[in-house]
């Protein structure tokens, strides 16, 4: 069924596309779409190319495990959107022709500007595009049954494909195409949701049994925490600090599981959880036996109580009532944690285990980011609000689509269409994360096929469909970072910075040349980077965007002074202090194998100190830049 | 030679009331996003407290974060619109007048 609809979906676009064809004849049809889609279509292309993986994979996902924290990156990033509302897309759409470049050098002609412009613009859209093709590939191993890489050569193919035929006219229709069905079908999803009701004994529609997770009573002593009841052998006990958090090993009739010590009303406890070991010898055991098709970690998330009762079942709620029974203090949610370990027998173990969280904790900030923690803890949760506010009007490859509508006032009306569509599904989101976080599908090792996984708890036919769309959704996005990244190669730097003199036809072919190019390197990189983070990359590029992009935007719109080395130099400072700034980080630290707290800057998210520096760099520039030519701009 | 727009759409009359206009409505809404992070930072216990209908302070401050970017966006482009179609009414008139 995922197959048949995933193909249907794949004929109709790639139909579009040479349908499409002949409108990408001229470079304007090919850029830019001829500058002739409606503002309504262009409007829902924004959402189908703003909400990608990260927004439907990484947010329902992030919802999931550590509830509202996941509901601010939704938040931010449609906040992020009246900053190109107001500030920015009649002023660009009267500025620009095809591309970000265009823009920010429509007064000056400079060299510096068109090569720093484009090389911000191919740094942006690869790290976007990276964690989509790992996206790919990861929905395309456990739906389809076929290799990691396999997906990502399927979506790059494709993807170049739509992008190569009709550029800006195909890719258009594909996101419009996307953005309609994902927004229509996650309603759906979310009214399933809310029409089932809340549980404390989640059966996934009656697939998969209830399993009710063992407590053991035990004694500590000396440390050493022992079974009460009989029959168990304690292996060996480890304690994590990173988890603050000791692990028992436990053996019984043969088989070894690892078990949480837990003190409960002065009483020690052991919790069961679930465990996947890597031997010595390569064998990978799953709660204590071979791991195979059938024993695989199982799937969690379960409520344990609503208000005083422990089993109980609400039946269909209205969506105001299923966010009050989360909220409720009363409430209890068994969220999942991960613990890392090495055995005595050198094996890798890694242990989820349970975590009891009331409703109060959940629906608010503060499981992920730590808003009560230390003044650098708040002050990344301050940089992180900041950078999503002021990434979005400087993502290269949603400035492109206000070059695709015929004018100014139909670059504000598509923004309008694109924030009522976004703020929708955005609110969804949340109904998706925590249906996934009640009702026992969440994947406990990868949150990220949580929004799928709910939808296949209501039968096959959703699952199908919603999982086709994310294919989509992949699909979408990328094709607008490849018509992006191509035209910054192909337009900028071939064609305006080094000066090559191609007539209309020759540079419609330089932007497939480059499109296969990319397309080529985004598959490359996809498999290269398999198992990265998807979300922690979007946020480095919206991370760079915010910093690299924006100030240019805003400095050349509102302060007369703004010269062109200004702008380049504000360029170079943005890419280097946010990607210096990231890899310096205790996450990137963390992906290095390196211990987080020795990374020499606190901070994760680098927007709080990279943003203004780049500011700071543009008006210093600027102003020691002013008599050397008149290359000053009014601003618009 | 400069990179002029490819499609040039003439000189906007209103470009200057709708700039005046976008940075007020723009700071309007920073400070109403500003004021959620502050809360965050400042006072995070007060996300947790039950408003209406049993929803906490955070989820409604979050979606009428959401709403009201929409609702200021449809004020803005009602505002916008209203000018453009005065100052082409004023100038039409005034061909007229000229004439």
């Amino acid at each position: 069924m995922v197959i048949a609809i995933f193909v249907f979906f794949v004929v109709i676009v790639i139909g579009l596309s040479f349908y499409l064809g002949n409108r990408a004849k001229t470079s304007s049809g090919y850029y830019a779409a001829g500058g002739k889609i409606h503002w309504g279509i262009n409007g829902i292309a924004f959402a189908g190319d703003y909400l990608s993986a990260a927004s439907f994979l990484g947010i329902c996902g992030m919802i999931a495990t550590v509830g509202y924290d996941g509901f601010l990156y939704s938040i931010g990033y449609l906040a992020g959107w009246i900053v190109a509302l107001f500030v920015v897309a009649e002023p660009l759409k009267r500025l620009g022709k095809y591309t970000f470049t265009d823009a920010v050098d429509s007064k000056y002609n400079s060299r510096a500007i068109k090569l720093t412009a484009a090389i911000s613009t191919l740094i942006v859209s690869v790290c976007y595009l990276i964690p989509q093709m790992v996206g790919a590939g990861v929905l395309v191993e456990p739906l389809l049954g076929i290799p990691h890489y396999w997906g990502v050569l399927i979506v790059g193919a494709i993807v170049i494909t739509i992008v190569a035929t009709a550029g800006m006219a195909s890719t258009t229709y594909v996101q419009f195409l996307k953005g309609f069905l994902l927004i229509i079908f996650s309603t759906v999803l979310v009214i399933a949701v809310c029409y089932r009701g809340i549980t404390t004994t989640p059966t996934q529609g009656g697939q998969v049994p209830f399993y009710k997770y063992a407590s053991l009573a035990a004694q500590s002593e000396g440390g050493k925490v022992v079974p009460s009841e009989a029959g168990w052998q304690v292996i060996e006990q480890q304690e994590v600090k990173i988890a603050n958090h000791s692990f028992v090993k436990l053996a019984k009739d043969g088989k070894e599981s690892w078990w949480m010590v837990a003190e409960e009303d002065g009483k020690t406890t052991l919790k069961e959880t679930q465990s996947a070991v890597e031997l010595a010898d390569g064998q990978k055991l799953i709660n204590g036996a071979p791991a195979s098709k059938e024993n695989q970690l199982r799937q969690v998330g379960t409520i344990e109580r609503i208000g005083d009762s422990e089993d109980v079942s609400t039946g269909s709620i209205s969506p105001i009532e299923f966010l009050a029974v989360l909220s409720d203090k009363n409430t209890k949610v068994r969220l999942w944690k991960e613990a890392k370990l090495t055995d005595q027998d050198h094996a890798k173990v890694t242990v989820y285990y349970p975590q009891i969280t009331p409703g109060n904790l959940i629906m608010r900030p503060g499981l992920k980011f730590k808003v009560q923690g230390t003044l650098l803890e708040r002050l990344d949760f301050l940089s992180l609000m900041l950078a999503l506010f002021l990434g979005t009007a400087a993502l290269p490859h949603i400035l492109i689509r206000y070059y695709t509508v015929p004018s100014p006032a139909s670059a504000r009306k598509s923004t309008i269409v694109a924030i009522g569509a976004i703020g929708f599904f955005y609110i969804l989101t949340l109904f998706m994360g925590l249906g996934a976080m009640i009702n026992n599908v969440i994947n406990v090792a990868d949150n990220n096929m949580s929004a799928p996984l709910l939808a296949r708890s209501f039968g096959d036919i959703l699952f199908a469909i919603i999982s086709a769309i994310a294919f989509a959704t992949v699909l979408g996005t990328v094709s607008g970072l490849i018509v992006a990244a191509s035209g910054a190669v192909a337009h900028d730097l071939l064609d305006r910075y080094m000066g090559l003199k191609m007539d209309d036809r020759q540079k419609v072919r330089a932007g497939k040349i480059s499109a296969f190019v990319v397309g080529g390197l985004a598959i490359l990189l996809g498999i290269l980077f398999k198992g990265m983070n998807v979300s922690f990359l979007v946020g480095l590029a919206f991370a760079v965007a915010a910093s690299a992009n924006l100030p240019s935007i805003i400095m050349l719109l509102f302060w007369k002074k703004t010269t062109a080395k200004g702008i380049a130099a504000s360029i170079v400072m943005g890419i280097v202090s946010s990607l210096l700034l990231i890899s310096l980080s205790p996450d990137l630290y963390r992906q290095y194998g390196l211990n987080p707290a020795l990374a020499p800057v606190p901070l994760t998210n680098p927007g709080i100190i990279s943003i203004p520096l780049s500011f700071i760099t543009l008006v210093l520039v600027s102003l020691m830049t002013q008599k050397k030519g008149n290359n000053q701009v009014e601003t618009v | 030679m400069l990179h002029k727009p490819a499609a040039p759409s003439g000189r906007d009359p209103a470009a200057a009331y709708k700039m005046r206009l976008g940075l007020w409505m723009f700071l309007f809404y920073s400070l109403f996003y500003g004021g959620f992070v502050a809360i965050n930072l400042l006072a995070p216990l007060l996300m947790e407290k039950i408003i209406f209908l049993g929803l906490n302070f955070a989820t409604v401050y979050g979606f009428a974060l959401i709403i009201v970017a929409l609702i200021q966006a449809l004020v803005y482009d009602g505002f916008c619109r209203r000018e453009e179609f005065n100052l082409r009414d004023q100038q039409s008139n005034d061909k007229e007048a000229g004439k």
